[in-house]
């Protein structure tokens, strides 16, 4: 079974279509990146899968669940780490952990080992007792991302996670979510080439809510006869606009 | 149960929030000092200990809606909430932990009034307990109100909307400062068409052991919340859908 199966989904704001008859498999544990510029559609595809967002059109489904009839159980499934930093800014890092952990419906001694597990995993231990809202940044997307992960998704969708964050603190979270590859499956948005190229086992090129190009980075180069991945991208962009 | 877990963050998120205790429990104390010191030097009835200390302590709830309110629309302009509405919560769950937390607050909050007002001259007797208890009426309309607001408006509009507004209206038009047939007139009618002055009246007749005389008063403070609740429960359920 694939993770996800999308089949012409398709969304409609008044005039705007933001995302348009899109159809798309992913696959189990790959992690799979969306590009595209702004007003792509990438947000409103992931919050419609995510059940965030009806679609106004078509279907998807999520480890053989409908996000139109199932959305109870693929919200059990997945997991998403919002493009701005998601954490509750009073609680400690720990507490945002026990949160996610709480309102997913694990027991005491399940929330403290997976809070255990976390923090090692994301070497939380330094800001666990510190307020959320205190953290740098890069602390916060990582805490972010740990939120995310604690609830044991099949699914994780990422959106953006690395916007904003300084070299290291994105070569840490580069780490993390490399980490992650082949144990869940990883949906990942960024505005990053060089992010989407190192992770990604293959990427979706977006543009007005179509996809107009899929596949391994290296393919998409050999697509478009280019050495660069940046190139690659803007000449499949562009392409389109011929 | 995951609801309270969610209700459980957002007290955390209302008590660690050192204005929130500045302006729930240190304005209202302030206000009874000041103005039992003012009766010390120039005796008015309104401002006995007996009639003041009720109306401080429904004047100091409209704090609770500022307090449910802001946390309700920062929520909603963070992606946390977002996040939250992608986990297995039903919306019962979000009305009920924004909703629940707030009593026992509310309830505290109208304790520490009267506990001050026991320290300036006021008897102690089991009405006090019973005055707590009667309070709660008047804490739900203002809960209910706080989450209606949130629903609606972003957190600067709320700084705006209750905390500037909503505390005038309830401290102006609610007999706690003036006699309100001192004004009359249409101001002293549309006083008593809004629930502030009969919360206020509710918790004076308690106070003094007259059960009898919280009537009309409770059905007109349960009727606003109940309506004020109905409708911060379809505001909240709409703005859950548009995200």
């Amino acid at each position: 079974m694939e993770a996800i199966q999308i089949t012409e989904l398709t969304k409609q704001f008044k005039d705007v279509t933001a995302v348009d008859r899109l159809s798309l498999c992913v696959h189990q544990g790959e992690l799979f990146s969306l590009l595209g510029v702004n007003g792509a559609g990438k947000t409103t595809l992931i919050k419609m899968l995510s059940c965030l967002s009806r679609p106004t059109l078509g279907n998807a489904y999520l480890a053989g669940k409908s996000i139109l009839s199932d959305g109870a159980q693929v919200k059990k499934m997945i997991a998403v780490s919002p493009q701005e930093t998601a954490v509750a800014p009073h609680l400690t890092a720990l507490e945002n952990l026990e949160l996610m952990a709480g309102v997913h419906g694990f027991s005491k001694e399940k929330t403290r080992a997976k809070c255990r597990e976390m923090t090692e995993q994301f070497g939380l231990e330094e800001i666990l007792s510190k307020r959320a809202g205190k953290l740098s940044g890069g602390w916060q997307r990582r805490l972010s991302i740990a939120m995310a992960l604690i609830t044991e998704p099949q699914i994780l969708f990422l959106d953006e996670p690395t916007l904003g964050l300084d070299v290291l603190a994105r070569s840490d979270l580069w780490d993390a979510i490399r980490a992650l590859k082949g144990k869940i499956t990883v949906i990942l948005t960024t505005h990053y080439m060089e992010e989407a190229e190192a992770l990604s086992d293959r990427v979706g090129i977006m543009k007005s809510g179509k996809l107009l190009a899929l596949g391994t980075p290296e393919a998409l180069k050999k697509q478009a006869g280019t050495e660069k991945f940046e190139e690659a991208f803007i000449q499949i962009i562009k392409g389109d606009i011929k | 149960m995951k609801m309270l877990v969610f209700a459980r963050r957002n007290m955390k998120e209302i008590l660690r929030d050192p204005l929130n205790l500045a302006f729930g429990l240190g304005f209202p104390v302030v206000l009874l000092l000041l103005l039992s010191a003012i009766q010390a030097n120039i005796p008015v009835s309104l401002f006995e200990i007996d009639s003041l200390a009720p109306g401080i302590a429904v004047f100091g709830l409209s704090f609770i809606t500022l307090f449910s309110a802001t946390l309700i629309s920062r929520d909603r302009g963070s992606a946390l909430l977002q996040r939250l509405y992608t986990a297995p919560l039903a919306s019962r769950d979000f009305i009920l932990g924004y909703t629940l937390p707030l009593l026992p607050l509310a309830l505290a909050q109208t304790g520490v009034c009267l506990m001050v007002a026991l320290a300036l001259g006021l008897e102690f007797s089991w009405h006090l307990l019973a005055a707590i208890l009667f309070s709660l009426p008047a804490a739900l309309f203002y809960i209910a109100l706080g989450l209606l607001c949130g629903s609606i408006f972003t957190d600067k509009q709320v700084g705006g909307i209750c905390g500037a507004l909503l505390t005038n209206l309830s401290a102006w038009l609610s007999g706690i400062w003036f006699d309100l047939s001192l004004v009359g007139g249409a101001f002293e009618k549309i006083a008593h068409l809004l629930p502030f002055v009969h919360g206020v009246e509710m918790g004076r007749a308690v106070l003094r052991g007259n059960y009898a005389g919280i009537f009309p008063h409770m059905y007109w403070v349960m009727g606003y919340a109940v309506l004020v609740l109905l409708m911060a429960v379809g505001a909240f359920l709409r703005q859950m859908k548009r995200k």
